[in-house]
């Protein structure tokens, strides 16, 4: 009885406290945070496998930074609603069967509406269950916040990642394919001998795009690693 | 000799890490020491061979459209592959907590040596993306457990390697902005090239 009597306190005093701005300060650092200073991949080196296997073309990137703001967005949103339901010892479990839900139903929206783009992807729709940006911002963030805050957190986490994806697609496409979204930018000004890059298309060009995206993205905001 | 040659293809030519960058996470996350990498690589194996076979029979024998027919007949019709992610998840996840358990109870010793590294298993992409390849690819159960295996132990080379490669680092002058994942990063895009001198080789 007693314990519950301190939540039902700890509930009152919360409600106390003047309500907080729809986009105070600290909501809009949860957002615009993840973006550069507390980026996932860049700094925190999470979500790294899907942000190499699927950057060879612009298209597929985009779709694939969608479904994984969508499914950020959402599993952080139930997580948060349900956080204080989940038992400590199985939330992984439960975590992954909200996240695997959300992106059955992702994988299932392409089959439907864009079956090339679903068998572009293939399997790397699927592991986006096992993306760890997914996951971390699950156990860090979802599980001690409230649904509003953790939505932001969705978003701010996904567009980070959105951003460096895209960045890393945008130059393997281009020196690699010699295109943009599929437009041969250099014949069409009339470059038609330009030398496409067959590094840029494999697995090596992704390493050394990322690589170097990193250091340029770490030198600005001066983080060292130790 | 095809099972043998599916698991070195695994190994070699369709590595997890230089071919479909699965296991990234973990691979640049544990690669600090050999000694870890080494742990975590064998529990890797481990867990792959095992969890591909068992994502095998649950294919070939509930989530296949028709699969269901050593039940009753009038089930052919039944096609549940959309709960593929979700079942094989569970599966990875359990097994993963099967295997613990039992490493906990039979060797104390590895155990302690793979600790913290077991559950971190679940969520790495190694795993699911092999268990989804394995059903794109058809295979038997035999050709599947190998495949299983050979895929954990490329991990488990390139982590290896990997560590020792940044053992070594830690004594070269890097820059600043450059140090820990940028470096590791430009590493492995050139072990990645030495691996490409297998691709020309069919098996």
């Amino acid at each position: 009885m007693s314990a519950e009597a301190t939540v039902v306190e700890k509930e009152l005093k919360v409600e106390k406290k003047p309500a907080e701005a729809f986009l105070s300060k600290r909501r809009k650092n949860i957002v615009t945070d993840p973006l550069s200073d507390d980026n996932p991949i860049t700094i925190q080196v999470l979500g790294i496998c899907s942000a190499l296997a699927v950057t060879v073309k612009l298209e597929p990137t985009l779709v694939m930074s969608i479904a994984v703001v969508f499914v950020i967005v959402f599993a952080n949103l139930i997580i948060s609603l349900m956080r204080n339901l989940i038992p400590g010892r199985i939330r992984i479990i439960v975590q992954l069967a909200v996240v695997a839900t959300l992106v059955t139903l992702v994988s299932e929206f392409l089959k439907a509406y864009s079956y090339d783009m679903y068998k572009v992807l293939g399997a790397y729709v699927g592991l986006i269950i096992t993306n760890c940006i997914v996951m971390g911002r699950l156990e860090a963030f979802a599980m001690a916040n409230k649904p509003y805050d953790s939505i932001l957190d969705g978003l701010g986490s996904g567009f980070g990642y959105a951003w460096i994806i895209l960045t890393v697609a945008f130059f393997r496409e281009l020196l690699g394919s010699g295109s943009i979204f599929d437009f041969k930018i250099f014949e069409a000004i009339g470059w038609t001998t330009f030398p496409t890059n067959g590094l840029m298309v494999d697995s090596i060009g992704a390493f050394v795009v990322l690589g170097i995206l990193i250091w340029i993205q770490r030198s600005k905001s001066g983080y060292v690693e130790h | 000799m095809e099972v043998f040659n599916i698991a070195l293809r695994g190994i070699f030519i369709d590595n997890m890490i230089f071919a479909y960058y699965l296991g990234m996470c973990s691979f640049l996350a544990v690669s600090k020491k050999v000694e870890t990498a080494f742990g975590l690589g064998l529990a890797v194996v481990f867990v792959l061979t095992l969890t591909v076979p068992v994502n095998w029979l649950l294919q070939e024998y509930v989530l296949k459209e028709g699969a269901l027919t050593w039940i009753d007949g009038s089930f052919e019709s039944i096609d549940l592959t959309f709960l593929q992610f979700i079942m094989f998840i569970a599966v990875i996840a359990s097994m993963v907590q099967l295997v613990e358990m039992i490493i906990e109870k039979l060797s104390p010793a590895l155990y302690g040596s793979l600790g913290i590294f077991l559950p971190l298993i679940a969520v790495n992409c190694a795993i699911l993306g092999s268990s989804l390849f394995m059903v794109q690819k058809d295979y038997n159960i035999i050709e599947a457990t190998s495949y299983g295996f050979g895929s954990g132990f490329g991990f488990f080379l390139a982590i290896i390697a990997l560590a020792a490669i940044r053992e070594r680092l830690k004594y070269s002058k890097v820059p600043p902005g450059l140090k820990g994942l940028g470096i590791t990063m430009l590493i492995t895009g050139l072990m990645g090239l030495a691996f490409k001198a297998f691709i020309g080789i069919a098996l």
